[in-house]
């Protein structure tokens, strides 16, 4: 996967020295110190760190929703200086307007991008199709399982073909069967529509078996801690999980957690 | 074997979800029939036992007349109470229009202009803690006696519940919700209209469906300090000359009217905005 890039392609997403500092009541608050990201295209990116890191800072920051105190964003070598709406944004709660069907709640990308209605009904229904919602297309938002929502929501920001995907904790509201289905489900629309993803969660073994590489972020201020490359054949499955390189990934990002205080074993 | 003995006798997964479905149908059947029948005997019981209790005892009639009394008062006096109740409408209706087309600019202002807000707002509670009651009599001196102090008092009383939700409604959404409209690169046009004011719907028909009760009663108001004409003034009317059938005549059909105006409000909600019935619906597993 790696090797396909030449190490001389200009990376894709490059997040450069990226602080972030809130002025509150209780003086100034320190979310991002320095971050630097960058990656290729196609990447699969994921960030872990403990609640309170800064994690979903940076991913406003590189959606362009944020501006950073200081710091550059660039994405093929061209500044961020407002939204990027060629990306699909999926956050922990899946976001959907309660007055539109499952169809309705992912055209709403396509008519923000004034897309051709025919030809991304048809692209919708696919994507809802591909993710287990045939059948499901014209019911509301409050006639679908949690799961189901946020399956909804992945549809939406995958309509227009992204090129990259940004994940906020998407999968932290469900239940863990649920959680193992949508991981295998993301990781098959992304083999297949060869999308990046920078991917945010609490979850070690998501983030292990989701990425080519995971950035662990030292708790407030947030920084970076280690970049860990992971190594494991695609595509992934959940036997994997049992494996020793799983496992010492795993043990390698809990060992900096236990090291910089985030987890304790007493 | 025993397993397979056992299964021959236990009733089919079938036969089971049948029987469950039979008492299911049975208990929605009792239930509707209790939810419509439940209200009517209370009524009919209360108006039996103020009936007797007002002959029993021998109740003079201006002090409180027996419902045959009033329903009768009803009959005699219908083309005057239809000719009060008409009057008291238009007031009531023109108030609450006024209030919608004052209120919900007024809540776009105060929404999309931060200074606006700052200066409006302080002033705009403050006309609230204000008796209004106590303003009628001067919009009588302003306005006269004709229609328009009743209307401008019944939309002083109705505008405040519109512009609070509407503004607060404007302002509750998510803010995922715009992150998401700006990440897919929809305008401040379209963010408004798509997003932010269907999601504001539900607030802003909460604030009607108050809006429209208190326009009764504003109106109602401004009857009894200058009216010569409606339910109010037909209550003032039929309170000087003690004719207190009259006066419940008046009562009920001004109740007739606020309930018949809150369900036309709740109707075009209903139609407007059904998503939001429907949710509300399943959470509370009946209907109004």
């Amino acid at each position: 996967m790696t090797l396909a890039s030449p190490d001389t392609a200009p990376p894709y997403l490059d997040l450069q020295g990226i602080a972030k500092v809130y002025a509150s009541r209780d003086g100034m608050v320190r979310a991002l110190d320095h971050v630097s990201i960058s990656g290729r295209r196609g990447a699969f990116i994921s960030i872990v760190g403990p609640s309170g890191c800064g994690k979903s800072t940076l991913m406003m920051i590189a959606a362009g929703l944020m501006a950073p105190s200081s710091g550059r964003v660039a994405v093929d070598g061209q500044d961020i200086l407002a939204p990027r709406t060629e990306i699909g944004i999926v956050f922990q709660s899946p976001v959907l307007l309660e007055w539109r069907t499952a169809l309705g709640n992912v055209m709403l990308q396509a008519e923000a991008k004034r897309l051709d209605r025919a030809s991304a009904e048809r692209r919708a229904r696919d994507l809802l199709a591909a993710v287990g919602l045939a059948g499901f297309e014209h019911k509301y938002p409050h006639e679908l399982s949690g799961g189901m929502r946020q399956r909804v929501s992945i549809c939406r920001a995958l309509i227009h073909d992204p090129p990259q995907l940004l994940m906020d904790e998407p999968f932290g509201a469900l239940d863990a069967l649920t959680r193992d289905q949508l991981v295998l489900d993301l990781q098959r629309l992304c083999a297949e529509r060869r999308i990046g993803v920078l991917f945010i969660t609490h979850s070690v073994a998501e983030a292990v078996f989701l990425s080519d590489q995971v950035i662990v972020m030292t708790p407030r201020p947030g920084r970076i801690d280690r970049m860990i490359d992971i190594d494991l054949p695609r595509p992934r499955t959940l036997a994997m999980r049992e494996t020793p390189a799983f496992a010492h990934y795993s043990r390698e990002i809990l060992d900096l957690f236990l090291a910089r205080g985030v987890l304790r074993e007493h | 074997m025993s397993e397979t003995e056992n299964l021959t006798i236990a009733p089919p997964i079938e036969e089971v979800e049948a029987s469950v479905e039979r008492r299911r149908a049975a208990r929605a059947v009792r239930e509707r029939v209790a939810a419509v029948l439940a209200p009517i005997v209370v009524i009919v019981a209360l108006l039996a036992l103020w009936e007797a209790g007002t002959r029993l005892l021998a109740v003079p009639l201006f002090l409180l007349p027996p419902p045959s009394a009033i329903v009768a008062a009803m009959a005699k006096n219908v083309a005057l109470l239809a000719a009060g109740a008409w009057v008291t409408t238009l007031e009531i209706v023109l108030g609450f229009l006024l209030s919608i087309a004052v209120g919900i600019p007024l809540a776009l202002m105060i929404f999309l202009w931060p200074p606006f807000s700052r200066a409006v707002l302080p002033l705009l509670i403050s006309t609230q803690a204000m008796p209004k009651v106590a303003i009628a009599p001067l919009f009588l001196v302003w306005f006269g006696f004709g229609m328009v102090p009743k209307v401008l008092i019944a939309f002083l009383i109705a505008f405040f519940p519109v512009v609070i939700n509407t503004a607060v409604g404007l302002a509750a959404i998510e803010p995922e919700k715009i992150h998401l409209a700006r990440s897919m690169g929809f305008g401040a046009i379209d963010t408004f209209f798509k997003i932010r004011l269907p999601d504001a719907l539900p607030a802003i028909f909460a604030g009607l469906k108050i809006s429209i009760t208190l326009a009764v009663v504003g109106a109602v108001v401004g009857e009894f300090v200058g009216g010569d004409a409606g339910l109010g003034y037909l209550l003032m009317v039929a309170n000087g000359s003690m004719d207190t059938q009259l006066l419940f005549a008046g009562i009920v059909w001004l109740t007739i009217l606020g309930v018949a105006l809150y369900a036309m409000v709740a109707l075009a909600e209903r139609l407007v905005v059904p998503h939001h019935i429907i949710a509300r619906d399943h959470a509370t597993g009946g209907s109004l």
